[in-house]
């Protein structure tokens, strides 16, 4: 689904900040990706979405070459990627039902055919009455929810979480965490950027990617 | 009931889903600006083909005027009946073809003519003051003035023919330079106006980058996000267009009364010889309307036009 090759980036002539990334995210498959503050995991999601270039290395995603694509396959790669910003990114004008819709309005949906899905995951994450709520009288941790919804609605192959649960409090990040379980277990790839240790240790069976001083290792689940 | 209704009507009667707001914030202060930029320019743009009109439908009356009246010219010579060679021209103009009147114009009257230039109260008894004779075509013979240019050279050579080609040659050089001063404003001001549309939209691009990212990010198209861009810009250039377009008609409104009002008054008719009743006509109005059109249209295709071609420059 994923794969990275000897995989590099520096900005302009700088050191590089990751470097000899080699790893892969397989279909259905849920991982950890963690490491100490600034240890690029951030720089790493962006890689991963297509934000970033490397410098050197090959990154292939969903079978092609991401050096080799077009914008235009660079977005209809993007709609099959689901993404949760540790800010949020929810636009401010937009109300919380709109925020969600977005991934669906892009794609062209008719709003009569997706209001329905939208509004039960609203509810599902606990934010059926704060939907025509804008973002700025948001909480952070509903805030979160609504980033997750978002991320959720277009039920992704392949979601890519930073700090999902980072605003939220102990009863909510278990919610949402099962929420990425069920999603998982739908058969969509998860990675979920933390440095929650206590939250990995509930998942024993994913993997753990862990960055440091530029450089990734991965960690392979024990077999029971 | 379908789903979706019972769905939204499960909602509390205040929460009625707020849905497909524009993506671009409308409300800005550059917004804002650009309305104001693109209501003056409109303003002035039609101000102009406005005043080019005018001035044309104005040239245009001037030509039918002249282009249907000629006038015979006569040099007295001593020994000979100036009065009645004036009246024998007169009668041979009157019976040629294509002429629907021939008016000789009295010695005292042509003696008048000169008033402007001598003062009055001057003797001209002693001068040999040219008598003119003025021949009024029909409308359909005004450009063949051969039938009578024929009957004249056979009855009285001594009468000279003036069609007035260089005034109407004047005229019209005069008339095209006006118009074509006016087009090259009109160009000037869409070129500032397109400048002003290029700054707002890349304004707005990095005014709004996180919201462009966002989209990306969630799998919008560029054509998807310029589109956005697009249907902001071409609210902004509606506005401003309408406001413009709506304070030119009032300006040519209130000049059409005040010009009709001055038309009485003395110098008026100076004014109104110029520039006609200073009032447009259905297609001036019309014209408003069209410039109006494409200004706003203009203002959507220029932001679409950037935003795509910045956005695809990034990643």
């Amino acid at each position: 689904m994923l794969r990275f090759e000897n995989v590099g980036l520096r900005y302009g002539m700088g050191a590089e900040i990751v470097r000899d990334l080699n790893f892969n995210i397989a279909p259905q498959s849920f991982q950890f990706l963690t490491g100490p503050s600034g240890a690029g995991k951030t720089t790493l999601l962006r890689l991963m979405l297509l934000s970033l270039r490397p410098t050197r290395g090959v990154v292939k995603i969903f079978g092609e070459d991401a050096s080799k694509l077009d914008k235009d396959k660079i977005t209809s790669l993007r709609r099959r990627i689901g993404v949760v910003f540790q800010d949020f990114r929810l636009l401010e004008h937009l109300t919380t039902y709109e925020n969600v819709a977005l991934p669906l309005r892009v794609m062209g949906r008719d709003e009569a055919g997706y209001r329905s899905e939208v509004v039960e995951l609203l509810r599902w994450v606990g934010l059926g009455d704060r939907m025509n709520a804008l973002p700025a009288v948001l909480s952070g941790g509903e805030k979160q929810r609504a980033a997750i919804a978002r991320a959720l609605i277009v039920r992704p192959e392949l979601l890519l979480a930073d700090e999902p649960t980072g605003n939220v409090d102990p009863a909510m990040a278990w919610r949402l965490l099962r929420l990425f379980v069920e999603l998982h277990k739908s058969g969509t790839s998860v990675v979920i950027a933390t440095h929650d240790l206590a939250l990995m240790n509930q998942f024993d069976y994913a993997r753990r990617l862990v960055v440091g001083d530029g450089r990734l290792t991965v960690f392979e689940p024990e077999s029971p | 009931m379908t789903d979706v209704q019972a769905l939204e009507s499960d909602l509390p009667a205040d929460s009625r889903l707020k849905r497909e707001m524009p993506l671009i914030p409308t409300d800005s202060v550059a917004g804002r600006a650009l309305v104001v930029v693109i209501a003056i320019m409109t303003f002035l743009a039609c101000l102009t083909a406005g005043g080019a009109l005018l001035v044309a439908d104005a040239s245009r009356g001037w030509r039918a005027d002249v282009s249907q009246e000629v006038t015979i010219q006569i040099k007295p010579r001593s020994g000979e009946d100036t009065d009645a060679i004036v009246a024998k021209v007169a009668e041979i103009a009157a019976h040629a073809n294509g002429v629907a009147e021939a008016h000789a114009l009295s010695k005292s009257e042509s003696e008048r003519m000169l008033e402007p230039w001598l003062g009055q109260g001057v003797d001209l008894s002693q001068l040999p003051i040219p008598r003119l004779i003025v021949v009024r075509l029909n409308a359909t013979s005004a450009s063949d003035l051969e039938p009578l240019r024929a009957a004249l050279a056979s009855g009285a050579p001594q009468a000279n023919l003036d069609d007035h080609r260089l005034w109407l040659s004047r005229l019209d050089t005069m008339a095209d330079v006006i118009v074509l001063f006016a087009g090259s404003l009109f160009l000037l001001m869409i070129v500032a106006m397109a400048t002003a549309i290029g700054f707002a939209t890349r304004g707005a691009m990095a005014g709004n980058r996180e919201i462009i990212e966002v989209l990306h990010f969630v799998g919008a198209s560029d054509s998807f996000i310029a589109k956005q861009f697009q249907s902001h810009f071409l609210r902004l250039g509606l506005r401003g267009a309408a406001i413009g377009g709506a304070s030119a008609i009032l300006f040519f409104m209130l000049a059409s009364l005040l010009s009709n009002w001055w038309s009485r008054s003395a110098g008026g008719e100076e004014i109104s010889a110029l520039f006609g009743a200073f009032t447009l006509n259905g297609i001036g109005y019309v014209s408003i309307f069209a410039i109006c059109a494409v200004i706003a249209a203009l203002t959507g295709f220029l932001s679409r036009t950037i935003a795509f071609s910045h956005l695809r420059t990034l990643l």
